[in-house]
């Protein structure tokens, strides 16, 4: 730290007065999110379990392992299973696809836990309404994020969970074929809902779950959705900052 | 020993005693949360559980059900929140001596004090993702993602399930049609999830661990959580198998299992049943019973309750507010009272105008 270089990196040397510990948070831009005091309460382990932390961290690694996936993997019907093949034969102790499956899972038990310890501490009540609102979407998004990356391996848990998953979309009142009240939309003697104009149609982009289907959660699963969570994090962790922090008592 | 254990516990798994059962046990810990946080039952609650879960690793079906790789997170997650839940309500029973004792709270007696961010909170945060990252690696290690045969439309696997987390809402298609269990509920629960902090906006007790002040928002959530969503993945994950049929918890999965379905609609109950005549011809008179069940169902509680037990909950919150937390509280209700009905009487549909797709 006291040569050119590492000072050149890191604007504050390791020296333990306050003002420097300061500096440290103020000055580097992963810190930044952070006030540079909490209460002591907020900072426990036990207060918080660090449910919200862990899941913003689980979600960096699923970033990372996401995006070296994306080298290998081409979303199309002729590739798509065997390129998940290539990623388990070809590369020796490869553990990325393990990484991103298993992290996918751990993000949604992170972020149920936190919307848990959220609740169990009364931490949803003003002024945080909104951010809890934030939350519950974002906890839906999480959801949606692992529901499309289930259909990319193409092989046939994926094929029919998903199968079994769009069904649901054909009952949507209004707007599924089977759904009630869809009888209803029509002009004159011709219906607007049918099994090729309805949500389910929409989502799959075709009849059933196939070539357009893969594409589409392909673009939702590595661009559409995450785009939407890292804009709605960046709101989420600007309105605990705003609301005065981690929740503590009045 | 172990296999005459083993059937017992079969014959009496059903959908019926296993919800009942925890209902049973979930009204016992909110009730006395005290004696249940406290260590020594804690501990022999958790004893038991993995003791159970132990002695179930050595038999076959069951071991091969809970190391399904996609199962194993579930299976750890089981644990997690039980162990969370534990934690939060012993810290809430902690904390609500303390009120009344007059003394402040833990956390408050803490947060009067101010930390350094750096180095005390990023270096918890630091050793947390540090920790997350080691475990994650490991399961990696051992546990291959897995990979089954190419996708084929042609070739449906029974069960077919859908992803782990999404496995409550199917188990609800047992007992309600596709467009209430997987457009309706799950529309209401992400409602329900925003509405909570307009419902509950007294921030009195924010910011802490307790349970008493806020005994009825902690149970019904805890209700909600518990019982409605993660014991029905529960089901729907280690339970339901070939023809999203009911199996016992050491039970082979039998593709040939017959399970005889007698499932009848109100109306056919009152005009078959009851008055002995056909069914009318009129959907609307035929389902009129139904309608009309249901009509009061969603309208008579609120206001008997408005003006009885819930008087001063309603002008607290005011009609707007208790409209919509009345509604999205039956809502909550139906789910369990519908299973009941269907083990109870084999009910199918409260209404039922297929010509619509209309049933209930």
């Amino acid at each position: 730290m006291k040569t050119q270089v590492g000072k050149s990196m890191f604007r504050h040397g390791y020296s333990d007065d306050d003002r420097d510990r300061a500096m440290t948070v103020l000055t580097n831009v992963f810190f930044h999110l952070h006030p540079v005091k909490v209460r002591k309460s907020g900072a426990r382990f036990g207060f918080t379990w660090c449910a919200g932390g862990l899941s913003f961290f689980v979600f960096l690694t699923l970033v990372v392992s996401g995006i070296l996936l994306m080298f290998y993997y081409r979303p199309t019907v002729e590739y798509a299973y065997n390129d998940i093949i290539a990623m388990r034969e070809h590369v020796p102790f490869g553990i990325m696809r393990e990484l991103h499956r298993w992290g996918a899972h751990a993000m949604i038990i992170t972020v149920w836990l936190h919307m848990f310890r959220v609740f169990m501490t009364g931490s949803y009540k003003p002024p945080r309404e909104f951010n809890w609102v934030i939350g519950v979407i974002l906890l839906v998004l999480t959801m949606l994020l692992s529901f499309t990356g289930y259909l990319l391996p193409w092989d046939q848990l994926a094929m029919w969970a998903i199968t079994v998953g769009s069904n649901m979309a054909r009952a949507t009142p209004f707007l599924g074929h089977e759904g009630p009240g869809a009888a209803l939309l029509k002009l004159g003697d011709i219906q607007l809902i049918h099994s090729g104009s309805d949500v389910r149609f929409a989502l799959l982009g075709g009849h059933f779950v196939g070539e357009a289907a893969l594409l589409r959660f392909y673009i939702l699963h590595c661009v559409a959705i995450p785009v939407a969570v890292v804009i709605l994090m960046a709101v989420h962790f600007w309105r605990i900052r705003k609301d005065g922090g981690i929740s503590a008592p009045l | 020993m172990l296999d005459t254990i083993k059937q017992a516990v079969n014959h009496v798994s059903s959908p019926a005693t296993i919800f009942t059962s925890t209902i049973v046990f979930f009204a016992l810990f909110v009730s006395f949360p005290a004696f249940f946080t406290s260590p020594p039952v804690a501990l022999i609650l958790a004893a038991l559980g993995l003791a159970f879960f132990g002695l179930g690793l050595t038999d076959e079906h069951f071991r091969t059900i809970v190391t399904t790789p996609d199962n194993v997170p579930i299976v750890g997650m089981l644990f997690i929140f039980a162990y969370f839940t534990w934690y939060a309500l012993r810290k809430a029973v902690v904390n609500d001596k303390l009120i009344e004792e007059g003394k402040p709270t833990v956390e408050k007696t803490e947060s009067e004090e101010k930390v350094m961010v750096f180095p005390y909170l990023i270096y918890i945060e630091f050793v947390v993702a540090l920790f997350y990252s080691i475990g994650l690696v490991l399961w990696s290690i051992f546990l291959k993602a897995p990979l089954e045969d190419p996708a084929n439309p042609t070739i449906s696997p029974n069960p077919s399930k859908a992803p782990w987390y999404f496995l409550g809402l199917q188990e609800m298609l047992v007992y309600f049609d596709p467009w209430i269990a997987g457009v309706l509920f799950p529309t209401f629960i992400i409602l329900g999830l925003c509405a909570i902090p307009y419902l509950d906006p007294d921030n009195k007790n924010s910011g802490f661990y307790c349970f008493k002040q806020r005994r009825m928002a902690i149970s019904t959530f805890l209700f909600g959580f518990w019982v409605l969503w993660i014991l029905m993945i529960a089901f729907g994950t280690f339970l339901r198998g070939p023809n999203w049929n009911f199996f016992g918890p050491f039970e082979i999965w039998d593709e040939h299992k017959l399970v005889p379905l007698l499932n009848v609609n109100l109306s056919e109950f009152v005009y078959i049943k009851w008055l002995g005549r056909g069914l009318p011809h009129s959907w609307f008179i035929r389902e009129l019973p139904g309608i009309i069940i249901a009509a009061t169902y969603l309208m008579a509680p609120p206001a008997i309750l408005a003006k009885t037990s819930l008087r001063k909950f309603h002008d607290k919150l005011g009609p707007v507010r208790y409209s919509i937390f009345m509604m999205l509280a039956l809502t909550l209700l139906a789910l369990p009272l519908k299973m009941y009905l269907r083990w109870a009487f084999n009910l199918k549909y409260i209404v039922s105008i297929p010509e619509f797709f209309f049933n209930i």
